[in-house]
């Protein structure tokens, strides 16, 4: 079995292969050194990386921590609060077998809590998608209000593209300047517009 | 490299002023039609690099280098030819931040990369700055400050393509779970190729079709087989598709190097032009403005100033005082009376062939064309595209298909062609059938609006008949013809006063397209007119028109203008003007005749582009489509007018 430290830090690691902005919380420069040894990291540039050992069992840590985030919210109804750092614990007691049961009686859940995409297991399939407050769709939007860019709710790669091409990636500054008959958003010294289907797409973090 | 030239290509976003750069660098030396804005074939052209004449080649616009439309395929496959010497990124300084993204794809293919910061004059009017130096030294490829307007270090970029550059080192990273697939993925991949394995795997792993496609053919089955299973297990590894992830990663790399480069003054647009901007697209006002722009643009200026004012000036001043005349004296010299007819007799090449095209068409179409590109320059058919967005999606197209709408009333061949540059192979058909159905070209139009300006209620009951005709057509067809919904999204460039320089090139570029690909038609409908008049088969097919023509309650006469309409739809209108010149119809009879010629068969040029495009199979069907409907509409608005006692 991996050490806890040593699962932490794969943890993040993984975690920001699909979330560049995730933070990493601790950085010891011994765990990373048994990390390196035991051949999960290298080090590029003094910064670590994952190998594809490493990648293989940060995605299975991280896959225990949000089903255990998922099963101390709505099963045993443990407060958002206290949820988040019982998690960091029962992901290292979750043994491999064990999490697939949990995953299993919480029906196969996409996301945990935070809306973020649990790793799918062998017992997987299904979908479901959480909404995080104070995002909300670039259609739901009001003329003149602006935000950033929180995620886009589509996995369709024709849609994806067409966002990425206009410049709209999580992050991006985004402006709505109207909503109708079509809407119409400026990014940086842009303008584009879109059709309702596409601005449903479009989740924003607006600034009040 | 000995015998062919060594390639230069011009590629970027749309609207950064890439063909406007083309034209400065290989100055007059334009020799393949382009329309800006809506470039659809390759621009190719020369310019002199260090003493070497280099072939420069302008791409259609795009965002990304994994393609989205067919137009943008073009522009990717480019990539791959042998003798490029140096690909030039034309970026918008405007926007510098959102370009990069794109630069940075081109420097992983390893190719000599030259980027272009264009419009920097714009950009500095904005207060932006640019340390052009930090920005070469960052990037690791040259740098040039450029404005295809005033032609602002279009000498500097000259210079720089003397040496092509050495490929740049700076990579972008995308994550392990990329990196590694890629990795893997350019081991198997076959090193014969110009474009550096590890870009390859980039777009392999970002499902470029075309990719795919050059990867089966290159490798074995085995290792094409090993190649997608990668990709399959690296897409189920990561939450979005790999795309996402090479964006994001592009993004933040771009990011950093324009934070180092950039001083941009955050400002809000001016008040005229946020004024200006509501009133385009606000519906309360939008609306009424399209129907103001199609009142002046294609009533008052192409149909009363191009198809009246200019024709009377080139058909009467010229043709029928000077030049007509002048060719009958000179044939009639002539002993052999079926050649005497060829060239002066009724359908004559010059009485028929010639003065149809450079009297009757060409000012009606150049006026056109006109107009169109003062739309096109002031930015404001993105504007019209999202107010009809709604209603076009009635139809099954969405707002983008509105260029080629509004273009078939200019040349509905020009427009057919243009359809390639909407995305799905639904939309392109839905496009071409209302284009051969509905959409009077801008001559026939010109035509119709001389006919029936004199009696406004025809003219309304004609247009009514018409769009109602095309929506329901497009209603049905859209309810049966499977495919993906449509989906809308545009760049809407700022709005700006039109320059003359460019009104003057895209007219020109048109119109020089328009002559070489209609007069030849012209010609060749005159000499096959001749052709079946003397062996007899056109009063065959005359007589075989008659009937049917006389179920619309038309005269006998009428079948020669529809057998025109099968050369030229407009050829057909202009018949219909010879026989209300000769008094041969009433007003009841010359409505349904301008309906039933409307909706008919596309011109022959038309049909050769449809066929072209679209294949045999769909012009088949389009073409037998909109015969049923021409004739079935022509009878129905004959027992309605004559119920209503019109």
């Amino acid at each position: 079995m991996i050490d806890a430290k040593i699962e932490e830090i794969l943890e993040d690691l993984f975690a920001r292969e699909s979330e560049p902005t995730h933070p990493i919380r601790s950085m010891n420069t011994d765990v990373l050194a048994a990390a390196a040894e035991q051949g999960f990291v290298r080090l590029e540039n003094g910064l670590p990386v994952l190998t594809r050992k490493g990648l293989e069992a940060g995605e299975k840590v991280v896959r225990r921590h949000r089903l255990a985030e998922c099963l101390l919210r709505d099963i045993l109804q443990v407060p958002d609060a206290e949820a988040e750092e019982d998690a960091c614990h029962f992901e290292h007691l979750l043994r491999p077998g064990l999490e697939d049961r949990v995953c299993t009686l919480l029906g196969h859940p996409l996301t945990c809590p935070h809306g973020r995409t649990i790793p799918r297991g062998e017992c997987c399939r299904s979908a479901a998608r959480d909404h995080v407050r104070e995002v909300g769709p670039l259609c739901d939007g009001r003329a003149g209000q602006s935000g950033v860019v929180a995620y886009l709710s589509t996995r369709d790669s024709r849609e994806i593209q067409k966002l990425m091409a206009m410049g709209i990636l999580p992050g991006s500054d985004i402006r709505l300047t109207r909503l109708f008959p079509s809407y119409i958003f400026a990014i940086g010294h842009s303008q584009f517009t879109v059709d309702h289907t596409l601005a449903e797409k479009i989740f924003v973090h607006w600034r009040d | 490299m000995t015998g062919t030239p060594p390639l230069v290509l011009l590629v970027g976003n749309p609207n950064v002023g890439k063909s406007a750069l083309f034209n400065k660098l290989t100055g007059k030396y334009v020799t393949v039609s382009n329309y800006p804005g809506t470039t659809v074939e390759l621009s190719r052209g020369f310019a002199p690099c260090g003493g070497t004449r280099t072939e420069i080649v302008d791409t259609p616009g795009m965002y990304s280098l994994v393609p989205i439309t067919d137009e943008e395929r073009v522009a990717s496959d480019m990539f791959f030819s042998e003798n490029v010497r140096a690909i030039i990124h034309v970026a918008d300084a405007k926007n510098l931040e959102r370009m990069l993204g794109l630069t940075l794809q081109l420097i992983e293919t390893g190719r000599p990369i030259i980027l272009a910061v264009n419009m920097i004059d714009e950009a500095r009017d904005l207060g932006i700055r640019i340390d052009i130096d930090r920005l070469s030294l960052e990037l690791g490829i040259p740098v040039v400050a450029t404005s295809s307007l005033s032609g602002e270090g279009v000498g500097a970029l000259l210079k720089a393509l003397a040496t092509p550059p050495a490929p740049s080192l700076n990579l972008t990273r995308y994550g392990t779970i990329i990196e590694q697939a890629m990795m893997d993925i350019s081991a198997l991949l076959s090193p014969a190729s110009p474009i550096a394995p590890r870009a390859r795997a980039g777009l392999i792993l970002q499902g470029d079709l075309r990719e795919r496609e050059r990867l089966v053919r290159e490798n074995n089955d085995r290792d094409a087989a090993a190649i997608l299973n990668i990709v399959s297990s690296t897409r189920d590894r990561l939450n979005h598709s790999p795309h996402y992830y090479v964006a994001l990663a592009l993004r933040s790399h771009a990011a950093r190097i324009a934070g180092n480069c950039v001083a941009n003054p955050s400002q809000q647009p001016g008040r005229f032009r946020t004024f200006l901007e509501r009133i385009c697209t606000q519906p309360i006002t939008g609306y009424p403005l399209v129907a103001l722009v199609l009142y002046f643009a294609l009533y008052k200026f192409v149909g009363q100033f191009g198809a009246g004012t200019l024709v009377d000036l080139i058909e009467d001043g010229v043709f029928q005082n000077h030049l007509l005349p002048w060719v009958t004296t000179k044939t009639a010299a002539i002993p052999w009376v079926p050649v005497r007819d060829l060239l002066a007799g009724e359908y004559g090449i010059f009485t028929l062939g010639l003065r149809y095209a450079i009297a009757i068409i060409l000012p009606i179409v150049g006026s056109f064309f006109l107009v169109f590109a003062v739309l096109e320059d002031s930015g404001y058919l993105p504007r019209l595209a999202l107010l009809v967005d709604r209603g076009f999606k009635r139809i099954g197209l969405n707002g983008r298909a509105v260029i080629p709408i509004v273009l078939g009333f200019g040349c509905d061949t020009m427009a057919t062609l243009v359809t390639r540059t909407l995305e799905t192979r639904r939309e392109r058909i839905l496009c071409t059938l209302l284009l051969a159905l509905a959409i009077p070209c801008s001559a026939q139009l010109g035509v119709i609006l001389g006919l029936l300006g004199q009696h406004p209620s025809a003219l309304a009951a004609w247009a009514l008949i018409v769009l109602f005709i095309m929506l329901l057509c497009g209603f049905i067809a859209a309810k049966v013809l499977p495919g993906e919904r449509p989906m809308f999204y545009m760049e809407l460039p700022p709005l700006r006063m039109p320059s003359l320089g460019n009104v003057v090139i895209k007219t020109y570029t048109r119109m020089v397209w328009y002559f070489q690909e209609i007069l030849p038609m012209f010609l060749l409908a005159s000499l096959l007119i001749w052709v079946g008049n003397i062996t007899g088969v056109f009063s065959l097919l005359i007589r075989g028109l008659q009937p049917v023509v006389g179920w619309l309650g038309l005269p006998d006469a009428s079948a020669v203008a529809f057998l025109f309409g099968f050369f030229r739809r407009d050829y057909g209108a202009a018949g219909l003007y010879d026989l209300v010149k000769g008094g041969a119809l009433t007003t009841h009879q010359l409505t349904v005749a301008a309906i039933t010629l409307t909706l008919f068969l596309p011109c022959i040029a038309q049909f050769l582009v449809m066929q072209k495009e679209r294949g045999t199979r769909v012009t088949l069907w389009i073409s037998a489509g909109v015969l049923l409907t021409a004739f079935g509409a022509g009878y129905l608005s004959h027992v309605l007018l004559t119920a209503i006692g019109y």
